[in-house]
This record gives structure tokens, C-alpha cells and sequence, in this order.
């Protein structure tokens, strides 16, 4: 029996990710994000278990990398030239794709812990998901925009890898927190988390986290979106009110 | 403290904001300009995107400038006839200019259009000012008084009205074209256009100098607040919360420097806003010219959809 056991094993090794004898089983301290007029940033403790049913293979050690993405979305990078001795923004390029957050906790560096095969496959890696699409892809005339675009997003701390702060007890259990920052924009994020053994993806648990504005911020952006006339005439009425409030109250206090 | 902004859709300080409307309001009171091409800069500095910081910049030029017609309406020093003018042109302008800026808003130059709209009138202005006051200044050193020209071409203009409040009986042309000016910068630029329309009002118009801050608060609180609202419908520009909080510091800020204001000195305090006024526009032509750290830009997620 146990050499049945064995032998099914390390026939199953090679297709280890087709048929995944390693399961992630994951949970977020919240998969629900609301924007009030206070919001910070958020953190998110992410947790979870490796489900085997055979004994810990001891050739590779494990890896886990937990990815949370936001809404993919086109963006205009534009480059400044200079022009009759002035910088001045050219026309721009769409970058079809850029993810609004990019947030990856891992347990090392990446090279060392994902394959380039599987980080191209699972879009892993920031440079998989920053991208022209087909036919837009002229390589001359768009060389450097993607990567700026990156670059000014890490500057602005809503892309950024934390390499090494996945926990992992005993092979089994691991956990990690990922602070998102507070220039969140609303929409459906994605919470990926990939297992990995010898470079190769085993298994990946995927889940999403709804970030929305609520209570005011909701109220201001929805009435500033669908009845931008009545918003206009609001915020100037609020403007004229608070005018002539201070005005009334600084006539009674100074006489 | 930091809060969210709705629409510019990231997070800043709530005490910055309230001190920033604080400072510049109290100029708009002291100057009688609406303070907007100082905050206007500042608010792109700090990160609010252009297009943002022009619109809601306006909304908030609407509160300080009617907290301080309201004063001034109370000391008489208000023309609402040549007020009246100024706003039509200003109507106008401010039409123009909202149609302008989403326009080059389409093109990713609205960031360039408000840099040299900065660097050519605050320097125009700035400088223009600068040595009418110097000039005023010495000589009420010497003890003569400034000599105030009582004709120039202006006078020869037709469809002549007479200006009680400010003295005057003059073709209604030229305030028209400065309300068209001042309409126009309002729009592009987020600023009432006080320091602008006060040059004018006292040197092309010739208007009584009482009058001046009064009347130009008057025109810059209608013609802001069309320019907000047709920012709102246009580009879904502005943001309620940032224009509260701005507006709170500024309406304090603006009571507070129109009841200091007559009690400091006029010839020196003209220096200091013409040496303010160069400044700014040095500093926005500075970084037009300096090559920069990033040669590249992303476009703010709401533009150019």
C-alpha cells in the first residue's frame, strides 16, 4: 500500500500543476473597502493554508506570492519635449492596460521564486500587466512610456512589491498584511494568491475585494457625475452661504 | 487630519487646506484680489490635478469675493453700474474660456496653457504695477501728490455712460474688454482676475480708487460663479469637499484682511503684492524653461475621456 502510494506520487510530480496535489485555501481580513470622507488607507491581513493530501515534498521549498490589483484601465503617458526652448507635453500615448493598484507580497525575490513562463502566464509580475494590446504595439515610437508610467506610479506609492513579508510556518500556514494605500479609485480589485514550488505556479486562489466610496464621497461624486448642473448651482450656493456667514459673524463679533 | 477628495480622488491634509484658504483669503480681503493665482499654483503643487484645482478654485473665489462685497457694500463702496458692466464682458469671457480649457484639456496642454497664461500676465502685471507703485511711493515721499491723468484715449470712445460711484463719464467699451480679460483668465487660469482687473479699473479706466475693490469683488463673485458652474456641467471638475474646506479658511481669511486692510499702508502693501504677483510668475516661467526631473506624465483618470 505504501509503495502504491509512492509510486502514485512521484508520477504525479510532473504534472504537479495540471493536477494540483497542493491546494491554497486563503481568507482577507476584508474583502469589502468603503471610501469615507476620513479613509487613510486600509490594511488587509491576508492568511491561508496549503490543503496536500500526501507528505511535504522536500525538493523545492515553498513559495508564496499574494497579489492584490486594481481595476484594469487604459492611461495617456505623455512626454514633455522641449519646444522653442519650453517643455512641452507631446501628444501621449495609451498604455491599453494598467492596473489602478499594484500591490505583491512574496516570500523572496522574484526571479528567484516565479519562472519567467508562469509570471508571462499568471500576469504576476508589474511588467506582465503594464501593456499595449496587439496591433497598438508600435516599439520605436512607444519605447520608455509603459515604464514611466510604472515608474511614476511606484513614485506615487500605489505600486509597490514587498519582497520577503510573506510569512510561512511549517511549509502550511502563511500569512502577510498589504497596507492599500489612500489614493484609492473605486472599482472591483483582485486578490490573487499563487503557490509556487521549484519556480512554478501549483495552485492559485483567487477572490476580489470591492472598494467603493460611500456616505458623502458617494453622494458628491454621483450628483457631480449625473446632475452636474444642479451640482454646479449647490456648490455655488454653498460658497455664497458660507461667504455670507463669516461676513454676519465677524459683523457681530467686531461690532 | 487627512481627508479623501471625492473627485480629485486622492487624499490630503484637512489643516493644510484650511490654512492655505486662510492666507490667500486674507489677501482677497486686503487686495481686493480674489487670491486665485496664488492658490491655484498651490493646490497643483500639493497634487490636486490642474484641472481640479481651476475649478474648484473658482467655487471658491465665489465665497470670499461675496464676504467681501458684502462689506464693502455696507461702506458704500460698491459701483454696481460699472460692476454691471464689467460682469456682461466678463459673462463672455468666462463662456470662452471654459470652452478653451476643455478643449486643450482633450490635448494634454492644459497644464501648459495655465503655466504661460501665469508667466505673461502675472508678469505683465507684476511688473506694470510694481513701478506704479514704486513710482507712487516716492513720491508721496517727496510730498507731492501722484498726478492722475484726467484724458487719455480711452475718453473718445463711444456709447459714453456716467459712473456716479466712481467718477466718471466714459465709454462702456473698455470695461466690457477688461470684463472679457478677466473672463477669460477666470476660466483657464482659476482666478478671479482681481489683480488684473484693479490695474486696470485704476490706470486705462481712471476709476476712483474708493470704489475699485469693491466693484472688481463684485464682478469676480458673478463671474466665478458662472465659471464654476460651467465647469461642472463641462469637465465634472470640481470637487465639493476641497472647496469647502478652502472656502472656510478663506472667508475667515478674507473678513479678517478687509478690516485690516484700510489701516495698513496702501503705497507699501501695492509693492508688496507687485513684488508677490512677479514672483509667482518667475517661478511658473522658471519651471517652463528647467528641464525636468521626469520627462513624463500620466494623465489625471478623469481627463481626456
Amino acid at each position: 500500500m505504501a509503495i502504491l502510494a509512492a509510486l502514485v506520487w512521484a508520477s504525479a510530480v510532473p504534472a504537479a500543476a495540471q493536477a494540483p496535489e497542493e491546494k491554497v485555501i486563503a481568507g482577507l481580513s476584508q474583502t469589502h473597502v468603503s471610501i469615507t470622507t476620513d479613509f487613510s488607507g486600509s490594511e488587509i491581513f491576508i492568511y491561508g493554508a496549503i490543503k496536500r493530501d500526501a507528505p511535504v515534498p522536500k525538493d523545492w521549498p515553498l513559495d508564496v506570492i499574494v497579489a492584490v490589483t486594481g481595476p484594469l484601465e487604459p492611461v495617456i503617458v505623455r512626454k514633455k519635449e522641449r519646444k522653442f526652448g519650453i517643455w512641452i507635453n507631446d501628444a501621449g500615448v495609451t498604455v491599453d492596460t494598467a492596473p489602478s493598484l499594484y500591490a505583491v507580497a512574496t516570500t523572496g525575490p522574484f526571479r528567484d521564486i516565479i519562472s519567467f513562463t508562469d509570471d508571462f502566464r499568471y500576469k504576476v509580475g508589474i511588467e506582465n500587466l503594464v501593456h499595449f494590446i496587439g496591433e497598438t504595439y508600435d516599439k520605436e515610437f512607444k519605447e520608455g512610456y509603459p515604464e514611466a508610467l510604472v515608474r511614476l506610479r511606484r513614485a506615487s506609492g500605489i505600486y509597490f512589491e514587498l519582497i520577503g513579508a510573506v510569512k510561512v510556518i511549517d511549509e502550511t500556514l502563511f500569512e502577510t498584511r498589504i497596507r492599500l494605500p489612500a489614493n484609492l479609485v473605486e472599482g472591483d480589485y483582485r486578490a490573487r494568491i499563487f503557490l509556487l514550488r521549484d519556480k512554478a505556479v501549483v495552485d492559485v486562489f483567487e477572490t476580489s475585494i470591492e472598494v467603493r466610496k460611500v456616505g458623502l464621497e458617494r453622494w458628491i461624486y454621483t450628483m457631480a457625475q449625473e446632475q452636474s448642473a444642479l451640482y454646479g448651482i449647490l456648490s455655488i450656493l454653498v460658497a455664497l452661504t458660507a461667504g455670507w456667514l463669516a461676513s454676519a459673524f465677524f459683523r457681530l463679533v467686531f461690532r | 487630519m487627512n481627508i479623501y477628495l471625492p473627485i480629485a480622488e486622492i487624499s490630503v491634509n484637512a489643516f493644510l487646506l484650511l490654512g492655505l484658504g486662510g492666507g490667500v483669503g486674507f489677501l482677497s480681503g486686503v487686495f481686493g484680489v480674489g487670491g486665485g493665482f496664488l492658490m491655484t499654483p498651490l493646490l497643483i503643487f500639493i497634487g490636486i490635478p490642474p484641472a481640479v484645482a481651476v475649478a474648484t478654485e473658482a467655487n471658491q473665489i465665489v465665497a470670499s469675493s461675496f464676504s467681501g462685497v458684502l462689506a464693502h457694500w455696507r461702506r458704500r463702496t460698491v459701483d454696481f453700474k460699472m460692476g454691471l458692466v464689467l460682469l456682461a464682458g466678463g459673462l463672455v469671457g468666462s463662456a470662452v474660456g471654459v470652452q478653451i480649457f476643455a478643449y486643450l484639456r482633450e490635448l494634454g496642454q492644459v497644464e501648459l496653457l495655465v503655466s504661460l497664461s501665469y508667466v505673461v500676465f502675472l508678469g505683465i502685471v507684476g511688473a506694470m504695477m510694481f513701478i506704479e507703485s514704486i513710482r507712487a511711493l516716492l513720491q508721496t515721499k517727496i510730498g507731492r501728490p501722484a498726478p492722475r491723468r484726467r484724458h487719455h484715449w480711452v475718453h473718445g470712445l463711444p456709447f459714453k455712460m456716467r459712473f456716479r460711484a466712481s467718477n466718471l463719464y466714459i465709454s462702456a467699451i473698455p470695461p466690457f474688454l477688461v470684463g472679457v480679460l478677466v473672463g477669460v483668465l477666470a476660466a483657464i487660469m482659476g482666478v478671479g482676475g482681481g489683480f488684473i482687473m484693479v490695474p486696470a479699473m485704476i490706470y486705462l479706466l481712471g476709476m476712483a480708487t474708493t470704489v475699485v475693490v469693491g466693484t472688481s469683488l463684485f464682478q469676480i463673485m458673478f463671474v466665478t460663479g458662472a465659471t464654476t458652474l460651467m465647469h461642472a456641467m463641462l469637465n465634472q471638475t470640481v470637487d465639493g469637499i476641497l472647496a469647502v474646506l478652502l472656502l472656510l479658511g478663506g472667508v475667515v481669511g478674507a473678513q479678517i484682511g478687509v478690516r485690516i486692510g484700510p489701516k495698513l499702508k496702501a503705497e507699501q502693501l501695492r509693492v508688496l503684492l507687485a513684488l508677490l504677483v512677479m514672483v509667482v510668475g518667475a517661478k511658473m516661467g522658471y519651471d517652463l524653461v528647467r528641464t525636468p526631473d521626469e520627462l513624463f506624465t500620466m494623465a489625471w483618470r478623469g481627463g481626456g475621456h
